[in-house]
């Protein structure tokens, strides 16, 4: 299978993300580019959602729980029509929709505001208790950072999630390594992981998060076993895609500069 | 007022499938009547606070209504931040019930001691603070939380023996109710204390003192000029198993600078920091705050000759 539109919607809203962040002298684009594919995949070709009925009752719901990562969010949204592409030059700026954040407030496709990490997990189990209560088959995907899975939130509902069988729920880890002041393995080591939801009664698959065909394949058939959530752990590089971002820390922080940006730009563009 | 509230919460959800009821693990004897009624609609969500509050979040997002239950520092401390960024932002139909206002668990220690809770929710955006004196009270409180849009939080303590109203009073959300009218004396009181202030009102009329003993069963949204209008007396007494910061003392202070009122003395009875490591049953606690029907009576005896 070919994916050059998820490829290209890749780019574009790695692009965007990198536009806005310097526009705004924003943090966190490290945070974007690591999950360029997986927010592209979701949206390109996995998500049952319509752009003209945002609300939708029958809709997929999506949450991104690292609300960090809010600039690439509101790219894909624009790129595929929730949003006007105009708001995007408003990113984090005075009197705009767009926190730096991720905002729901008046914002069409966005399903829950988050920023406090270890919140959307717990919320996505709601949403999944309730659409089987309501004999629903929409699915619950919920996107998570790695450093978020400190938070001991998130088990209560890696519990929860099992105990109840949510089994239309899938999380998505951007495992990129790298959390606010340094390496994951060293600041408090998940390690591992995939384990440690086996061992908490979910289904767990570890893939390439920068690997389309990857992606795709292990979000096409959920839930990986009956009666189990699932649990897709994305291997992903923190700045993915501009080589002098990628697997550092600073770009947790850093916003570019306009030589800085035009170089980035160029770099994407160039890649196949 | 467990009694009450979960009979007034059975009644609602039979009229409605869409009202569920999240538990901490806790509520036994009392929610079993709603587990066995609507097995589909009760979860016990295991003793993960965090978890049950986005849970609910997640449920309201969805299109139901939610009530939550469990010991009150555990349902508002624990989650505090689900409550403001999930619910209250959201503005979700989220009614969290919390067992044990003030010292109903007295001899428990302070764990268990609710005395900083509907002030740490008072700041939180779209909340509404239910704070019922009586099971009449705990019927309306649960009734207009569930008819009222939004998040609120419904302060209960336990058992209750008693009544404090006789029938049920005219009451709209954020408004005082009064009670009793006296010119001498006013108490503004909030929660189960307010059958103390009750009976210190009753034993001061034999002296023939009277007394206006005002209940706020909603202490957030609060109607300030309507608070200011019952504070038409020489002596004002606020009485709250409550912390000053963010309770009702706080309140009534306000709408008397606010709206300029003439008073002599007002004196606003509240928990200190030096009663956290007291000990004891609620009645005990209640006496070394001078918040016992004897105490209170003592309080204005002297005020008045002052």
């Amino acid at each position: 299978m070919i994916f050059n539109n998820t490829s290209i919607l890749a780019k574009q809203i790695r692009i965007h993300a990198l536009k806005m962040t310097s526009n705004a002298k924003a943090s966190h684009i490290g945070s974007c580019l690591s999950m360029a594919e997986l927010l592209a995949v979701l949206y390109q070709d996995i998500l049952r959602v319509k752009c003209e009925t945002p609300d939708w009752e029958d809709r997929d719901r999506f949450i991104l729980s690292k609300g960090h990562g809010a600039a690439i969010y509101y790219a894909v949204l624009a790129e595929k029509g929730f949003i006007p592409k105009e708001w995007l030059s408003t990113y984090a700026e005075n009197d705009s929709k767009l926190s730096a954040h991720v905002n729901s407030y008046n914002i069409p496709g966005i399903e829950v505001s988050s920023g406090s990490l270890g919140h959307g997990l717990p919320i996505a189990c709601g949403m999944a208790l309730a659409a089987k209560a309501s004999k629903k088959n929409y699915k619950i995907y919920v996107l998570l950072s790695d450093g978020e899975l400190d938070e001991g939130s998130n088990w209560e509902s890696i519990l929860f999630a099992a105990h109840h069988k949510l089994s239309n729920l899938t999380a998505i880890v951007d495992y990129n390594k790298i959390q606010g002041f340094g390496d994951v393995k060293d600041i408090l080591n998940l390690e591992p992981l995939e384990d440690k939801f086996k061992a908490f009664g979910w289904s767990a698959v570890r893939i390439d998060g920068h690997n389309i065909q990857e992606i795709h394949n292990s979000l096409s058939e959920l839930p990986m076993e009956n009666d189990r959530p699932t649990v897709i752990i994305a291997d992903t590089i923190k700045g993915k895609s501009v080589s002098f971002m990628e697997d550092s820390l600073k770009w947790h922080y850093r916003s570019p500069s306009s030589d800085e940006l035009k170089k980035a730009i160029s770099e994407i563009e160039k890649t196949q | 007022m467990r009694k009450t509230f979960i009979d007034t919460l059975c009644k609602i959800a039979k009229d409605n499938e869409n009202v569920w009821l999240l538990s901490g693990d806790l509520g036994y004897s009392v929610l079993e009547q709603f587990s066995r009624q609507f097995p589909n609609r009760y979860i016990n969500t295991g003793v993960a606070e965090q978890n049950m509050m986005g849970v609910a979040a997640g449920l309201s997002l969805s299109g139901k209504i939610v009530f939550t239950y469990s010991i009150s520092n555990f349902t508002v401390m624990r989650c505090l931040e689900q409550i403001r960024n999930d619910i209250c932002y959201h503005n979700l139909n989220v009614n969290i019930v919390g067992v044990g206002g003030g010292f109903t668990y007295g001899s428990a220690g302070y764990s268990h001691h609710a005395v900083e809770d509907y002030g740490v929710l008072m700041p939180m955006p779209n909340m509404s603070i239910f704070v019922p004196c009586d099971p009449i009270e705990t019927k309306l409180c649960i009734e207009n939380a569930y008819g009222f849009e939004g998040p609120s939080y419904i302060r209960l303590e336990k058992n209750c023996d008693y009544t404090v109203h006789d029938k049920t009073p005219h009451y709209s959300i954020g408004n005082p109710i009064r009670i009793l009218e006296g010119k001498d004396a006013t108490i503004v009181s909030t929660g189960g204390v307010v059958n103390q202030a009750m009976t210190a009102a009753k034993l001061l009329a034999n002296l023939d003192i009277n007394v206006s003993v005002i209940s706020l069963p909603s202490v957030k949204p609060i109607d300030l000029k309507s608070l200011a209008a019952v504070l038409n007396t020489p002596i004002i007494i606020t009485i709250e198993e409550h912390s000053e910061f963010g309770g009702i003392s706080q309140l009534v202070n306000k709408a008397i600078i606010q709206y300029q009122i003439n008073v002599n003395e007002v004196v606003n009875l509240c928990t200190s920091d030096d009663i956290i490591y007291s000990i004891g049953s609620q009645d005990f606690i209640r006496h070394k705050l001078s918040m016992t029907s004897e105490k209170i009576k003592n309080t204005i005896i002297k005020l008045m000759n002052s």
